[in-house]
């Protein structure tokens, strides 16, 4: 232990030196100003400064999903906890490994109605994997241990630390855990060899099979392992919105994503096969539909995931396996491997002739002569300019939906999405997040001019830290998801979906001190990505005007079931 | 449960914004002060007290979750009623308590204060001897619970 005695506000900023972290992101204000002292008397952390809280932990988010290291956001009291909210439930939704901290007002000013005082832990509960708030500055770096140490064990999730400013200014001696041992939080990690077998067994068994892997593959950093299997079975394999570039998607033996906006021939193999292995998914309603249908035909259900509560929640299974999927599918083909019995790739021959049947639907069609831009266009381009190696991160909505069908992910953590909770505005600072984890990197923002909106602010980030993005705006001057539900649920009563009295994007690029694009004309999209893509050091918006009635093909409508798609 | 400062209202968030129900939640601390025991009842069908479990046993605060109900167990409920008692009916409480097996714990000229201790159905028929009109107030504790025999939650 040294004997040197530190404020709370410099251990604070210690331990994340100690952990290793290189980049925070955050906003200053009252109650976390001691905390901002003590980052600036040293250079080993990096502030970026945002323009909102928001994005803080979006860029955090973003940090943490293409980096594998958890992000780390600063952020003050009262306001800047209430901001930071839907990012930490967007975290939260998709799992993703995050330790925020916020400024509290001081210990005994708490309760009082303190100017910008807010229950910070009371209200992220129900949006956190855990929080504290430290009372007491001898137990500060020992939460700080404990939060990074929860937010990436288990099942990841972000965990907020809250400090009060009496606590960030008192002083103790500073040691840092070397190790943490809770008795009430043991993550399981090896899945149960018995499992494992039976697992085996149903899978030699399985004559019309199929492989369903989620962002689980992704968090637990098992493509590779995925990729083995699926190539040793010689299976069908398809991902979440979630899971993409789990499984290379560019592989024969890729069938698309699946779920409302899935490939016609994902959705129906998962309906019909016989034989389902469910890795890192849970089942949710945007990727089975309705599960009374989806009980219309029989299967085999096994199921590998590392969250218990995630196994039988909306689909029963049949072999539970709870455990990190990369253990569990590192024992999984171990056994498959010393087996005497070997996949016969032979009895497969009829179910994939059938697949391969459901391909001919070529379900992802759409008007490639179309004087009018199309979106999906768009992202084939950019697809085919970046040679399928940028790092694209979306918004929420149809532009959404077309990034993740028509750009083919190769490899893991290089969709950067908001699945769970849907959040749009996560698009830019997302990719501010990556962008940092991966300065060399292509990093491209696929957005919609409703979502690059509630965000828009970041603009003025990416200048100050010379980020150079390049923002992909599918602009069809609706909210495009909600007029396609109008349009078709709602009588094509268009409530409030249309964006009227848009910004110039361009001459609002430019104000920021960016480039921008406008491109109207389907035979400039490649010219002008190529050229966005050339200025390297620039941020450059790109504004294409879409067709304004496109809609997202297939779709299976809320209710419904997996096989009840809506085609083109 | 760890005897951590917002651990309690970790669970009842828990239950409130899944949707579940909570009958009675009861929690002190043990015998080792950093522990906190809490039995909480609930309904609901199979499916769904597994999900709770599941669900209970992801807080971090939570250190172990059993279902007192998938074996013998014992249960008890605290209760004290206060009954207004004046003429022929303090006698007649006082009877009736004695037959609960109940006890007066505190008495004026015009009630009594019943504690009166055991399962939830002996505390309901308690209640249901008693004339509406004479109960003037009544608090509960809600179920505590333990396993029979051997059987024993320890951490």
């Amino acid at each position: 232990m040294s004997t040197e005695e530190l404020t709370g506000a410099e251990i604070t900023i210690r331990c994340l030196q100690e952990e290793g972290v290189k980049h925070i992101f955050g906003y200053p204000g009252g109650a976390v100003l001691f905390i901002y002292d003590a980052l600036f008397k040293q250079d080993k952390v990096k502030h970026i400064l945002v323009r909102h809280e928001q994005a803080a932990i979006h860029a955090a988010d973003g940090y943490a999903r293409s980096s594998n290291k958890p992000g780390v956001a600063l952020v003050t009291s009262g306001p800047g906890v209430t901001n930071a909210v839907t990012g930490i439930a967007t975290a939260y939704m998709d799992s993703i490994p995050m330790v925020i901290i916020s400024g509290q007002v001081p210990t005994h000013a708490i309760g009082l109605d303190a100017f910008q005082e807010v229950d910070a832990v009371g209200i992220t509960r129900p949006c956190v994997k855990h929080n504290f708030l430290v009372k007491d500055i001898t137990e500060l770096a020992a939460t700080i241990k404990k939060a990074f140490y929860i937010c990436s064990t288990g099942r990841p999730g972000p965990v907020l630390v809250d400090i009060p400013k009496d606590v960030s200014q008192e002083k103790t001696r500073f040691s840092y855990p070397a190790s943490v041992s809770m008795r009430s939080y043991n993550p399981s990690s090896k899945g149960n060899p018995g499992q494992i077998k039976k697992a085996m067994q149903l899978i030699l068994g399985a004559k019309r099979p199929m492989i369903y892997a989620g962002g689980g593959v992704i968090l637990s950093n098992a493509a590779t392992q995925l990729t083995h299997l699926v190539q040793m079975l010689n299976f069908p394999c398809t991902n979440t919105l979630m899971g993409l570039g789990g499984y290379p998607a560019t592989d024969k033996q890729f069938l698309g994503m699946l779920g409302m906006h899935g490939t016609y021939e994902a959705n129906m193999a998962m309906q019909h096969c016989d034989v389902l292995i469910a890795i890192g998914a849970r089942f949710d309603d945007r990727v089975i539909g309705n599960p009374k249908h989806f009980f219309n035909k029989e299967r085999k259900i096994i199921h590998i995931d590392i969250d218990p509560s995630s196994i039988s929640k909306r689909v029963k299974v049949d072999v539970p396996i709870v455990g990190s999927v990369s253990n569990v599918l590192d024992e999984l083909i171990k056994l498959l491997m010393d087996s005497k019995e070997k996949p016969k790739w032979e009895k497969l021959k009829p179910w994939w002739a059938q697949i391969d049947q459901w391909r001919k639907q070529d379900c992802l069609k759409y008007d490639r002569k179309s004087a009018i831009i199309k979106p999906q266009m768009v992202v084939e381009k950019l697809y085919k300019i970046t040679k399928g190696d940028a790092f694209v991160t979306s918004d929420v909505g149809q532009h959404q939906m077309w990034a993740a069908q028509f750009y083919k992910f190769d490899k893991p953590r290089r969709w950067i999405n908001s699945g769970g909770l849907g959040t749009m505005g996560f698009g830019l600072p997302a990719a501010m997040g990556v962008q940092f984890a991966n300065p060399k990197s292509k990093v491209a923002c696929v957005t919609g001019e409703a979502s690059i909106q509630m965000c828009i602010q970041e603009l003025s980030t990416c200048k100050q830290y010379n980020l150079p993005l390049k923002i992909i705006n599918l602009n069809n001057r609706y909210m495009g998801m909600v007029r396609q539900w109008q349009e078709f649920f709602h009588g094509n009563r268009y409530a409030e979906s249309y964006v009227d009295a848009l910004p110039d994007f361009v001459k609002l690029a430019e104000s920021y001190g960016h480039v921008g694009m406008k491109i109207e004309q389907p035979s400039d999209i490649e010219d002008a990505l190529k050229e966005a893509f050339k200025l390297k050091n620039r941020l450059v918006f790109m504004d294409f005007i879409t067709d304004q009635t496109e809609n997202v093909f297939p779709m299976i409508p809320g209710g419904k079931g997996l096989s009840e798609m809506i085609l083109v | 449960m760890e005897n951590e400062a917002g651990a309690l209202s970790r669970v009842a968030g828990l239950f409130s914004a899944r949707g579940y129900n909570i009958e009675s939640l009861i929690v002190a601390p043990t015998e080792d002060p950093t522990l906190s025991r809490m039995t909480l009842v609930t309904v609901g069908s199979d499916d769904v007290v597994e999900q709770i479990t599941k669900q209970l046993n992801k807080l971090i605060d939570v250190v172990k979750v059993i279902d007192l109900s998938d074996g013998d167990h014992i249960e008890c409920e605290l209760m004290l009623v206060k009954v207004r008692a004046v003429g022929k009916d303090r006698k007649e409480i006082k009877a009736t308590t004695d037959i609960f097996c109940g006890r007066i714990v505190d008495v004026t000229d015009k009630s009594y204060t019943i504690e009166l201790t055991g399962t939830g159905s002996k505390l309901d028929a308690f209640l249901d001897t008693m004339e509406r009109k004479i109960i003037l107030e009544t608090v509960r504790t809600g179920a505590s619970g333990i396993g029979r025999g051997e059987r024993v939650l320890k951490v």
